[in-house]
C-alpha cells in the first residue's frame, strides 16, 4: 500500500472537522480541497455565489440539501458542507423531487451541469417544471460534455467544433430559458460568470419563491470548448462576456437562443407565481376528500 | 416496533396479489410510492395512490418513467420516509441503474418487479419468471441484494413487511419478485391488528454530527443511517467512497466498501435463507421452485406420487441469497432435483452450482405465457426419478 493510500486510510478516521481560517469553511468541506476543476472554470465562481446566496437568505446550513448529476458540475454536491447526494447522470431532479416531497421543510438545489440535466435528464427537467416541485435548479451551462473530454452537447451552439462534431456542429441547440418558460418554471434568469452579484441575486430570488426555479449560467470552460473554439483563456472569455452580454429582463425567452459568437442576452426573463405541487395537492384532496384528508407536511 | 395502525386495513379481505402487496407496503411503512405504469403491475400503485391520501404522511407520485420514479424513491427515503417503487420486465430493465445506486448508498427502499413474459415488451399481460437473475445481477459491478417470490396474495402482504424490514436491517435494495398470476389472482387475506405485525425501524445513528461518520460500518458490516435536515451536513455518492462518504478512487477504498456491501448479505445469509420444505425428509426427487409455479408443481407432485415416487418440493420464498447449503445437503442425500420454473434455466443455474454434481438436476422449464401444465412437471419428476436409478 503507498504511503498516500495509507494517510487517506488513516484520514477517514478522523471525523471531518477543520479550524475556521477561511470565510468558505462554514460552507465548503475543506479537507476535500483542492477541488477538481480547471483553473478559471466557472463553477466554482457559482459555488461562490452560492454560498454568499445562502448567507443573504438566512437560511439555516442545516435545512440545505444539495443534489447533483454526474459531470462536472455534478462535482459541487460534494464539496459543499451541507446535506449533498452525488446521483446518477442525469437523474439528480428526481432524486430532489423525492427528497423534498419526503421532507418539505428542506430547501432543495440541484446544481448541474448542461448535459445532465438538460439532454439526459432533460425528461425529469420538463415535468419537475411542470408539477411546479418546489426545487431550485442551477444549470452550469459550458456548452460541452466536459468531463469526458469535451464532447458535443444539446446546448452546443452551431458551428462549434468538438471531438464529436468535428466538422462543427450542425444541430439546433436548446434554448433554455424558452424551454423552462414554456412547461411552466416559476422563476428563470440567465447569467454569465461575470455576473456575480445578478447570480448571487438571482439565487437569492429563487431560494426565497416556492416552486420550479430555474438559473442557466453561462460558464466558461477553458480547458476544453473555449480552447476548441479558439476563444482564449478563461480570462478572455469573460471579458469576451463583458463586451458582449447584454441585461435584457424584459427579453421573450424565444428571443433569447445562443450563437457562437453573438451577443449573450441575460437577465430575469421569468417571475411568476403558480402554486406548487404540495400546494395544488393540498389544496385539491382537501376539496375532493374534505375532512377525510389531513394536509400533508411530510 | 409494532406496525403504525394508520397504514393497516385489519380484517379479513378478498384480494389480489397486486393490491395485497400494496397493503402489505403500508402495513410496514412504506409512506412513499414514485410510480410508473405497467403491466401487469399498475393496480398496485393505483391502491396506493387511493390509499395514500387517507392514510397520514403517505404520498404517491406518478414519475415520467422508470428512471425517475426508482431515484425519486432513494431521495425520499434520505428524506426520511420508507419508499419502494413497483414496476415489470421493460420497466425493471430501466430501473437497473438505480438498484445500483442504492446498493452502492445503501439506500434502503424496495422494488416490486410483477414480472411477466419477456424479453422487451413480450407478453404484457402474461405471466413469466424470467427476471431472477437480472434481479441478481442486472446493474453493473458487484453488490448483493434480497429478492422474495411470494405464491399468494396472502404471501404478497406477509412478504412486503419482511421486504421492507430486511432493507433496513441491512441497507439493500429488496426484489419483490412477484408474478403476472400470483398479482392477478384473487384469494382471501387476512391482515392482522397493527400489534401483531414486527416492524424493524430505521436504523438511525444515536452518534452526534462531530463522532458519526456515515459509512463506517457497525459490528453487522452495516453502517447506521442518517437523513436530510438533521443537522449531520454529509455527502453521500454512488462513486467509491470512504468512511466519511467521501469519493475516493484508491484500490484499497475500492476493497474496503464493496467487498463489505457483498458481505454485509454473504456473512448473513444463514439468517436471510428463507425455504418452505414439503416432504423433504424421504424424498427421492426433490422439485425446486417458487412462485406461482410451485403452486403448479403441488399437482405434479400429487401425479408423480401416484406412480409411487417420493416426492417432496423445497420452495424457495427468499430466491436471493440462494440457499446453496441445504441445496448441497440435500444433494449429497441422492436426491435428485427437478427445478420448476417460468424460464429455460435461471435458478436452475444456481440448483446445479449448489449440487456439485452430487446428483441429477433437470429444468422444467418454459418461455411463460401460461403456468406449466402439471403434466410437463410430473414427467419431469419421473425422469429425474429414473436418471437417480
Amino acid at each position: 500500500m503507498s504511503v498516500i493510500n495509507e494517510l487517506k486510510l488513516a484520514r477517514q478516521e478522523q471525523p471531518a472537522s477543520c479550524p475556521a481560517e477561511h470565510p468558505m469553511d462554514n460552507f465548503m468541506r475543506m479537507d476535500r480541497m483542492p477541488h477538481i476543476w480547471c483553473p478559471s472554470c466557472g463553477i466554482g465562481v457559482s459555488v461562490n455565489c452560492f454560498a454568499k446566496a445562502l448567507e443573504k437568505c438566512k437560511i439555516p446550513l442545516d435545512n440545505i440539501a444539495v443534489v447533483s448529476g454526474i459531470g462536472c458540475s455534478g462535482r459541487v454536491a460534494g464539496y459543499v458542507k451541507v446535506d449533498s447526494f452525488h446521483t446518477t447522470h442525469g437523474r439528480a431532479i428526481p432524486f430532489a423531487t423525492g427528497l423534498k416531497l419526503a421532507n418539505p421543510k428542506l430547501k432543495v438545489v440541484v446544481f448541474s451541469g448542461d448535459g445532465d440535466i438538460i439532454a439526459i435528464g432533460g425528461n425529469h427537467l420538463i415535468n419537475a417544471a411542470r408539477r411546479n416541485v418546489d426545487i431550485v435548479v442551477i444549470c452550469i451551462n459550458n456548452f460541452n460534455y466536459a468531463m469526458t473530454g469535451g464532447q458535443v452537447a444539446s446546448t452546443t451552439p452551431e458551428g462549434a467544433v468538438l471531438p464529436t462534431s468535428p466538422y462543427g456542429n450542425f444541430e439546433t441547440p436548446f434554448n433554455l430559458p424558452f424551454l423552462t418558460e414554456s412547461v411552466g418554471a416559476v422563476y428563470v434568469a440567465r447569467w454569465t460568470s461575470l455576473h456575480i452579484y445578478n447570480q448571487t441575486q438571482s439565487m437569492v430570488e429563487a431560494l426565497n419563491k416556492p416552486g420550479f426555479s430555474f438559473i442557466e449560467i453561462i460558464a466558461p470552460c477553458p480547458t476544453i470548448y473555449e480552447r476548441q473554439q479558439r476563444l482564449g483563456d478563461g480570462l478572455d472569455r469573460l471579458r469576451w462576456y463583458c463586451n458582449n452580454s447584454e441585461i435584457r429582463n424584459d427579453a421573450k425567452t424565444k428571443d433569447v437562443d445562443i450563437q457562437l459568437r453573438n451577443r449573450i442576452i441575460v437577465g430575469k426573463f421569468v417571475d411568476i407565481e403558480r402554486p406548487t405541487y404540495i400546494q395544488a395537492m393540498n389544496e385539491h384532496f382537501k376539496k375532493v376528500l374534505g375532512d377525510r384528508y389531513q394536509l400533508y407536511e411530510g | 416496533m409494532k406496525a403504525d395502525p394508520k397504514g393497516v386495513l385489519t380484517g379479513s379481505h378478498y384480494l389480489d396479489g397486486d393490491h395485497a402487496c400494496c397493503e402489505g407496503a403500508l402495513a410496514a411503512g412504506c409512506r412513499f410510492v414514485a410510480g410508473y405504469p405497467i403491466t401487469p403491475s399498475t393496480e398496485v400503485v393505483e391502491r396506493f395512490a387511493r390509499r395514500a391520501p387517507l392514510v397520514p404522511g403517505a404520498i404517491f407520485i406518478q414519475m415520467e418513467d422508470e428512471l425517475a420514479a426508482s431515484i425519486a424513491i432513494q431521495g425520499a427515503v434520505w428524506g426520511g420516509k420508507k419508499a419502494m417503487t413497483v414496476t415489470s420486465g421493460p420497466g425493471y430493465s430501466l430501473m437497473m441503474e438505480h438498484i445500483g445506486l442504492a446498493a452502492m448508498t445503501e439506500t434502503p427502499c424496495v422494488f416490486v418487479d410483477v414480472q411477466r413474459g419477456g424479453p422487451s415488451t413480450g407478453l404484457p399481460t402474461l405471466p413469466g419468471q424470467a427476471d431472477m437473475m437480472q434481479a441478481r445481477w442486472g446493474s453493473h459491478g458487484d453488490y448483493e441484494i434480497i429478492a422474495l417470490a411470494p405464491n399468494s396474495p396472502q404471501e404478497c402482504f406477509n412478504l412486503m413487511i419482511d421486504a421492507f424490514n430486511l432493507s433496513e436491517q441491512y441497507r439493500v435494495p429488496v426484489m419483490m419478485m412477484m408474478d403476472e398470476c400470483v398479482g392477478h389472482m384473487m384469494e382471501k387475506v387476512v391482515i392482522p391488528p397493527a400489534d401483531k405485525i414486527e416492524i424493524r425501524p430505521r436504523r438511525f445513528t444515536k452518534l452526534p454530527p462531530n463522532e458519526y461518520l456515515p459509512f463506517k460500518p457497525t459490528q453487522d458490516l452495516v453502517p447506521d443511517m442518517f437523513k436530510a435536515g438533521d443537522g449531520y451536513r454529509l455527502h453521500v455518492t454512488g462513486l467509491t467512497h470512504d468512511y466519511r462518504g467521501y469519493p475516493d478512487m484508491s484500490p484499497e477504498i475500492q476493497e474496503q466498501l464493496v467487498h463489505r456491501l457483498v458481505n454485509k448479505i454473504r456473512f448473513h445469509a444463514d439468517e436471510i435463507y428463507h425455504v418452505e420444505e414439503t416432504d423433504v425428509r424421504d424424498a427421492e426427487v426433490v422439485v425446486v421452485s417458487y412462485g406461482i409455479t410451485s403452486r403448479v408443481s403441488v399437482e405434479a407432485i400429487a401425479l408423480a406420487k401416484n406412480q409411487g415416487i417420493k416426492v417432496g418440493m423445497l420452495r424457495l420464498i427468499i430466491c436471493w441469497p440462494f440457499p446453496e447449503k441445504r441445496i448441497y445437503e440435500l444433494a449429497c442425500q441422492g436426491k435428485a432435483m427437478v427445478v420448476a420454473e417460468m424460464n429455460y434455466g435461471q435458478m436452475l443455474l444456481e440448483v446445479e452450482r449448489s449440487c456439485r454434481g452430487k446428483t441429477p438436476v433437470l429444468l422444467a422449464g418454459h418461455g411463460g405465457g401460461t403456468v406449466h401444465s402439471v403434466e410437463d412437471i410430473a414427467a419431469k419428476i419421473v425422469e429425474a426419478y429414473k436418471c437417480r436409478s
